[in-house]
């Protein structure tokens, strides 16, 4: 029965409208909007579908990573709810200032000290800075494969048959475990947590891991083992002047509006 | 470190040519190549490359490593990693760049970690410090509601990779001279850990998204598998593409390959007309490269009308036929 880990990171909601998003600039930084909800990001909800599913399948554990500052505690433990079996939270200072790279170390780290694993999940891109890099930094860190922006993963006996999207389909990819997988939404809607699940998962005991925990080396974390810089985020301007093409009844629109378009040459 | 010199750019070939990303990143690594004074060279990896050397040459490289062995006629992460690494160890490039393919997107961060450097991911701008002559690298962040610039400041190569239509090619010159090396792949077989058992092809009938003039692009507010054969009408009578926003894709609806958008096709039509979707900044990641985008849907305040040159507001189900009924009547008089 394989042992899966699957990383989860809890962010601001990538779908809240795009009127509600700030950045302060002379911060670099982005501004928490207010009403703007914590989620678990979404494709690494998909990261614990296609873990559940192998579950489902070949029985199994599933142990639900997050490293991060401020959990919201209903929001972080989704995976539990959705059906993993532990969760541990990544929490220390050390961590606060990391890059892609310091990322995949500490969780590389927590996965070590987890010990077994036959497959690790990421999410192809963690919906906030969409970095797309901390699960094959995770891999490359413990020395395994990786197969990146999965659709589909069946676990086979010492090898993970996946379905990895490309440009015009997909291929079908076989791997040895121990893997790394990165799950795209193409894997299709997460589970909906059962009361049951909802009820375990808030008895359920949490530990939080700290650097010293997990045995990592002060300068590969936060801020000392980062290797790129962030020098500014801003928000482009749009111009935002869309003539709207009226009429007396939508048809009449409709009409006028292939008229312009016939007028600006564009059909 | 500081002997770190020249841009060189990881080439990518489809169906025995260079593919668009490749001349991309040549001619946008020309302008960086050219302000720092250095080297634009190239790298191509497969099986069976062919004189693809001499036509990267005419767009631009001054040096292309050939990298041609049959263990490569597939991507596959270590062996694409592998090879990469040995290139960049014998050339020690200042900067790497990639494109933002499913190539690159593999290949970039585990090379980048495998080199104890840094890469950005889906750069849309690249260009050179002038007081440090470092690469900042600005990328869209938060769904492309946002901005970032990166530098990597300690370490070598600075790795970007780049978001498709991003850059553009340099006019072919045939007559432009370089210099072809090839390099030996050096793979062990047992170090490549997966193995390709099949691919499959998806590909919707008709003009290419990332190809197409004109593209009609339906939302979730279509509703079903039966509107977007409206759209394909439409679409017939223009010579377009169809996309669509992801939930119609997830919806099952229309196939995967059809979403354009952040995680899905890079689009750069002339002119996009947008039915029954928000204009997310997820979706307008894929298609705000449009030089026309046109507006139908029944919410004045969606945030596509900040993005459109022209709008109606209201049902598609009302516009839409007695649109496509006059656009037949304009295109037949
Ligand atoms: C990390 C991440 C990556 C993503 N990548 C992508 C991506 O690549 N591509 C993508 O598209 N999305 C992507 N999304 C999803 C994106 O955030 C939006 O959810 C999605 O684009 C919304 O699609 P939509 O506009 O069709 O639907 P909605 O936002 O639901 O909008 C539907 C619109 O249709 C209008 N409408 C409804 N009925 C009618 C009618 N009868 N007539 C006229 N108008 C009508 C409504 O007024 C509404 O404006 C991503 C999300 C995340 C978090
Ligand atoms: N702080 C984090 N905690 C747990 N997992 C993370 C964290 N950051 C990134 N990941 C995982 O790595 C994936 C890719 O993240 P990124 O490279 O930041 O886009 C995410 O989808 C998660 O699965």
């Amino acid at each position: 029965m394989p042992n899966m880990i699957v990383c989860v990171k809890q962010i601001a909601d990538p779908e809240a409208p795009a009127g509600s998003f700030r950045v302060d600039e002379s911060a670099n930084q982005v501004v928490p909007a207010a009403g703007v909800s914590q989620v678990v990001s979404p494709f690494d909800e998909q990261a614990v579908e296609a873990a559940l599913r192998i579950k489902d399948a070949h029985g199994g554990k599933i142990t639900a990573i997050s490293l991060g500052k401020s959990f919201v505690m209903d929001v972080i433990k989704k995976p539990l709810s959705m059906g993993s079996d532990e969760l541990i939270l990544l929490q220390d200072p050390a961590f606060e200032g990391a890059d892609s790279r310091s990322t995949a170390y500490a969780l590389a780290m927590a996965i070590k000290k987890v010990g077994e694993y036959d497959v690790i999940f990421c999410g192809r891109q963690a919906a906030d800075w969409d970095a797309g890099q901390v699960g094959s930094g995770i891999a490359e860190f413990l020395g395994i494969p990786s197969v990146t922006v999965a659709k589909k993963v069946e676990f086979l006996d010492g090898k993970v048959k996946v379905e990895r999207v490309t440009s015009d389909g997909y291929e079908v990819i076989e791997v040895s475990t121990p893997a790394l997988i990165t799950i795209s939404n193409e894997l299709g809607e997460p589970r909906y947590p059962k009361l049951k699940g909802i009820m375990a998962a808030a008895k359920k005991e949490v530990p939080t891991w700290t650097a010293q925990d997990i045995g990592a080396d002060a300068s590969q974390l936060g801020t000392a083992g980062a290797r790129i810089k962030l020098l500014k985020v801003f928000q482009p301007v749009k111009e935002g002047k869309c003539e709207i093409i009226e009429g007396e009844s939508p048809e009449e629109a409709a009409a006028n509006l292939a008229l312009k378009l016939r007028e600006a040459k564009l059909i | 470190m500081a002997d770190n010199k020249g841009v060189m750019i990881c080439g990518e070939i489809t169906e025995g040519k260079l593919a668009p990303i490749t001349t991309e990143l040549l001619g946008g690594g020309r302008k960086l190549a050219d302000t720092l004074g250095e080297e634009l060279s190239a790298v191509l990896i497969g099986s069976g490359i062919g004189d693809l050397a001499t036509e990267a040459i005419a767009f631009g490289a001054d040096k292309v490593f050939v990298v041609d062995d049959p263990l490569l006629a597939d991507y596959r992460t270590d062996s694409y990693v592998a090879v990469i690494e040995k290139v960049v160890k014998e050339v020690s490039p200042n900067i790497a760049l990639m494109g933002q393919t499913a190539m690159g997107r593999d290949l970039a961060p585990r090379l980048a970690f495998r080199l104890d450097t840094a890469t950005s991911m889906d750069c849309l701008e690249l260009s050179i410090d002038p007081d440090s002559k470092l690469l900042l690298q600005t990328r869209s962040v938060y769904g492309g509601n946002a901005m970032g610039t990166y530098v990597c400041e300690g370490t070598k190569p600075q790795i970007a990779a780049v978001r498709a239509k991003a850059m553009d090619p340099i006019e072919k010159d045939d007559s432009r001279k370089g210099e072809v090396v090839t390099i030996d792949a050096g793979l062990d077989p047992s170090m490549i850990r997966t193995t390709v058992v099949d691919k499959v092809k998806e590909e919707v009938e008709g003009i290419k998204l990332e190809d197409a003039e004109v593209i009609v692009c339906g939302g979730r507010g279509m509703g079903s598998t039966e509107a977007f054969q409206e759209l394909e009408a439409l679409a017939k009578l223009l010579g377009a593409a169809v996309g669509a926003t992801r939930p119609p894709c997830d919806n099952g609806w229309v196939p995967a390959g059809m979403q354009v958008g952040l995680t899905g096709k890079i689009v750069s039509p002339t002119l996009y007309i947008a039915v029954a979707l928000s204009g997310a900044s997820q979706h307008m990641a894929g298609c705000s490269g449009s030089k026309n985008i046109i507006a139908i849907n029944k919410d004045a305040e969606a945030n596509i009308f900040n993005e459109a040159r022209f709008g109606v507001v209201g049902d598609y189900k009302k516009v839409l036929p007695a649109f496509t009924e006059k656009v037949k009547e304009l295109l037949a008089g």
